[in-house]
């Protein structure tokens, strides 16, 4: 009896939670027409996230190159197809492991710091100043946020890949002699608009997850230092959730459009 | 008391103010009023719903009845942009401060100034708007500090500089002297004066410092179980005979 009712009460709460998500959500939509569109906020948003996670995603792109190539090298050296190294990296790359990396990282970097820096303003009163201040905090706080990861993570996605392209080049470089021309001739080859179109889509809705998730936990924090932490740490793990389902969903959706 | 005075006369008429969360029922038919040129200090316990009060009064929480009455105007029937107009004649010190701690000083004397465009109209260089400001409560100096740089008592002041800066005629405090030592809470009380004197403004002041409401008070209203249980002077409310009111000033 006791467990059953506590299984009820974990389903209420994550139905309430999900029902919250949807209504910020469509209060976003509703605000992002309206003005003032609170230009500069945005731009110091887009500027602050590139900044924080530019080098981290540079570090992980080019281990992961590195470490994919070297993974696989052995395998297509047995099948004497270490020539279809590029093309198999620039794949994968930037169709999955590029996308999916990099935004797992800024959920990790950026999300969380959405998430603890709105909560502490939510508990220190600083967003009820705002608004007493003749700003609406929603546009001025969350709205720029959003789009500013919805803007920023493609173009770290983007920057992430050529990076980790550039890891797999140098062990190419270094094992099997492959000139960076020659590579990325290849890189280029092998990759088609239907390889890139809709794995750009999918990082725009990475960003706008990593966004949206990390202000309803920072915005609608609880009370106290704790409430802080809480909406840091439940922005990270939600988002990441959301990252693969979203994930998921695109590659189903792509396989439907793009028959092979 | 004279609790029934006429009522265009008063800046602030809260009248039956019902709000609760959930099954918290925290203001159960609050009333008050605030007189121009007036300091009415409001007592309660912690929890009491004193800073729920006062958000409502500014619009940041909504009532679940009852009229809210500034300047004449009763502030649920307005658009937000006029809300916002009122907004620029009240002063709200938050317990906390509130100071936004990823802007500079500076930077947040500025905001309400550029936020609040219809009051002043697009102003280009703030500088002397905010220095005189600062020096009206004593810290020109720190005005390239950021908030992580100053003690309690300076951001204390510096919120105060930043409320006053939009040159309100209300002025709200809540808690202002809360977790200061007692030298600093003599210094912010003597600056509120200082500031009453200044710009003739009306405040209402949450407080549970009683030195704080005996220098303060013109009238004060102790909120208990939900109500303005209790309304008087201080010297009134100090010699009752009402025992939830004599634990106030024990
Ligand atoms: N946003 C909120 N959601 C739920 N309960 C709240 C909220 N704000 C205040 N409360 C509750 O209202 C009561 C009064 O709070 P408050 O006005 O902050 O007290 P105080 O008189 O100390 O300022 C408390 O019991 C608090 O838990
Ligand atoms: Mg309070």
């Amino acid at each position: 009896m006791n467990n059953i009712s506590r299984i009820k009460d974990v389903l209420k709460s994550f139905f309430a939670e999900i029902g919250e998500l949807s209504f910020f959500t469509v209060r976003f939509f509703k605000e992002v027409f309206k003005r003032p569109f609170e230009f500069k906020e945005f731009l110091r948003q887009c500027y602050n996230m590139g900044n924080q996670s530019l080098f981290l995603v540079a570090v992980t792109g080019f281990i992961i190159g590195l470490v994919f190539t070297l993974q696989s090298r052995p395998t297509l050296e047995e099948f004497g197809a270490v020539s279809w190294m590029p093309s198999m990296v620039s794949i994968s790359i930037i169709r999955e492991i590029g996308p999916i990396i990099t935004a797992l990282i800024c959920a990790g970097r950026i999300g969380s710091g959405i998430g603890a820096e709105l909560g502490s303003m939510r508990v220190t009163e600083q967003i009820d100043a705002m608004e007493v201040s003749g700003t609406n905090p929603f546009k001025y706080l969350v709205v720029t946020r959003i789009l500013a990861t919805t803007f920023m993570i493609p173009i770290l996605v983007f920057f992430g890949d050529a990076i980790s392209i550039f890891g797999s080049y140098m062990v190419e470089n270094i094992k099997g002699n492959v000139s960076f021309l020659l590579y990325y001739n290849q890189v280029f080859n092998s990759l088609e608009f239907s390889d890139i179109i809709p794995t750009t889509i999918k990082t725009f809705f990475f960003g706008f997850a990593i966004g949206l998730v990390g202000c309803y936990k920072g915005y609608n924090c609880k009370k106290g230092t704790v409430g802080v932490g809480i909406a840091a740490n439940s922005a990270v793990v939600y988002t990441s959730m959301l990252l693969f389902l979203i994930d998921f969903i695109a590659v189903f959706i792509t396989n439907i459009f793009v028959d092979i | 008391m004279s609790t029934e005075a006429n009522n265009t006369e008063h800046i602030i008429d809260i009248q039956n103010l019902r709000k609760s969360f959930g099954d918290n029922c925290v203001l159960d038919g609050f009333n008050m009023y605030l007189n121009k040129g007036e300091n009415v200090v409001i007592m309660g316990k912690s929890g009491s719903g004193k800073s729920v009060m006062i958000k409502c009064l500014i619009g940041l929480e909504e009532p679940d009845s009852g009229t809210i009455k500034i300047m004449g105007k009763d502030i649920s029937k307005i658009s937000t942009d006029e809300l916002n107009e009122l907004r620029t004649e009240i002063g709200f010190l938050f317990q906390g401060s509130a100071l936004y701690d990823s802007m500079s000083v500076r930077e947040n004397l500025e905001f309400p100034l550029r936020r609040h465009t219809k009051k002043f109209g697009k102003i280009k260089d703030t500088t002397q708007l905010v220095m005189e400001a600062l020096e009206n409560v004593g810290l020109a100096h720190a005005i390239d500090l950021m908030p992580n740089e100053l003690s309690g008592g300076m951001k204390r002041r510096i919120a105060l500089a930043r409320t006053l800066i939009l040159q309100p005629s209300i002025i709200l405090y809540d808690e202002p002297t809360t977790v200061l030592d007692p030298i600093t809470s003599k210094e912010i009380i003597l600056l509120m004066m200082s500031i009453q004197k200044k710009y003739n403004t009306s405040s209402i002041i949450i407080t549970h410092d009683v030195d704080c409401a005996r220098v303060i008070s013109n009238r004060m209203i102790l909120l208990v179980d939900s109500i303005n249980y209790a309304e008087g002077t201080f010297l009134e409310l100090s010699t009752s005979k009402d025992p939830k009111v004599q634990a106030f000033f024990k």
